[in-house]
């Protein structure tokens, strides 16, 4: 007898086995599903895709009345403390972001604390020559990976879409980047769509 | 004679400047909030209309990043003028990048004056 079927089967039984449990594991979850995905991505998914939430209420606050809070993990310690300088903040990308000693002190903290593990992820292709040669304050916008991942959208997609304007209104697009969640299936470009590399 | 003026005119100023450099005018806010800043960047001439509008019961649209502001009239948004702190960080932020320096003591009271009346 060919043993081909009885194979089969059992790996068909198996898998679905499998996949019940897992299945289980994921709706026992109480949590929101952002745990659950948080697992998975440690697994077979790219884990720059997912960058810790923001949970400083200050920087929350303060830095995402104008925009996005950045995770902080987006850029490296050293760049975050150019941009936190009084000067800088004062010029903050054409806008005045100046803050108290006390808040411009808590939020600085929390971003170089924060910063970390991700700029060394980051380091090798060069989040830290984010804007800097040019002596302008560093941009996102500006590091390799950034670039990377998104040259082969069209500027018609970005810049001149007036729904999203800018690259960096991470969220126009990204809809769950404010969570830190940059997977490619939560992309929604306004206008166009989902967007697969 | 002449020592007589002097005082009279120095005991007029004391009475009368402090009261016109600190009485909040809500037409001098309203006045000024129209007012328009050419910057010597050479980017367009602000006024606060260009980021919250002319009618201050409506939303405005943050120039730079296109975010929405909501409206400045605490008769629709309760949450306005509540907070000294972020009155006294506005409005340092937003005289200097609209005026290009900080305002006066008596254009913040005339500027809050003046929506308070909204």
């Amino acid at each position: 007898m060919n043993p081909f079927p009885f194979k089969s089967v059992l790996t068909l039984l198996l898998s679905g086995t499998l996949a019940m449990g897992s299945a289980h594991l994921a709706f026992a979850d109480d949590d929101d599903d952002d745990d659950e995905r948080g697992r998975e991505k440690s697994g077979w998914f790219d884990s720059r895709e997912t960058l810790a939430p923001v949970v400083n209420a200050t920087y929350s606050e303060e830095c995402g009345a104008c925009h996005m809070a950045y995770q902080p993990g987006l850029l490296p310690p050293q760049a975050w403390a150019q941009i936190m300088t009084p000067d800088a903040l004062a010029n903050h990308y054409g806008d005045d972001a100046s803050l108290s000693e006390a808040l411009r002190t808590e939020i600085s903290a929390f971003l170089g604390a924060n910063a970390t593990d991700v700029a060394q992820q980051m380091a090798p292709s060069g989040a830290s020559n984010a804007g800097a040669a040019s002596g302008s304050l560093p941009r996102i916008t500006e590091s390799t990976d950034f670039k990377r991942e998104h040259d082969e959208i069209p500027a018609r997609l970005v810049t001149g879409n007036p729904e999203v304007g800018s690259f960096s209104q991470c969220n126009a697009c990204h809809r769950k980047a404010a969570e830190g969640n940059y997977d490619e299936r939560w992309i929604d470009i306004p206008g166009h769509g989902p967007w697969k590399d | 004679m002449k020592r007589q003026l002097a005082i009279v005119l120095l005991s007029a100023s004391t009475l009368i400047l402090p009261a016109t450099l600190w009485a909040a005018d809500p037409a001098a806010g309203a006045a000024g909030w129209t007012k328009e800043y050419p910057q010597a960047d050479g980017s367009a001439a602000r006024s606060c209309v260009t980021c919250h509008g002319r009618d201050l019961t409506q939303p405005g649209r943050q120039a730079n990043t296109g975010k929405v502001i909501e409206p400045m009239a605490p008769s629709v948004n309760s949450q306005r003028l509540t907070d000294p702190a972020k009155i006294e960080k506005w409005l340092t932020r937003n005289c200097r990048w609209t005026l290009g320096r900080e305002c006066t003591a008596g254009e913040k009271a005339d500027f809050i004056a003046y929506i308070k009346t909204q």
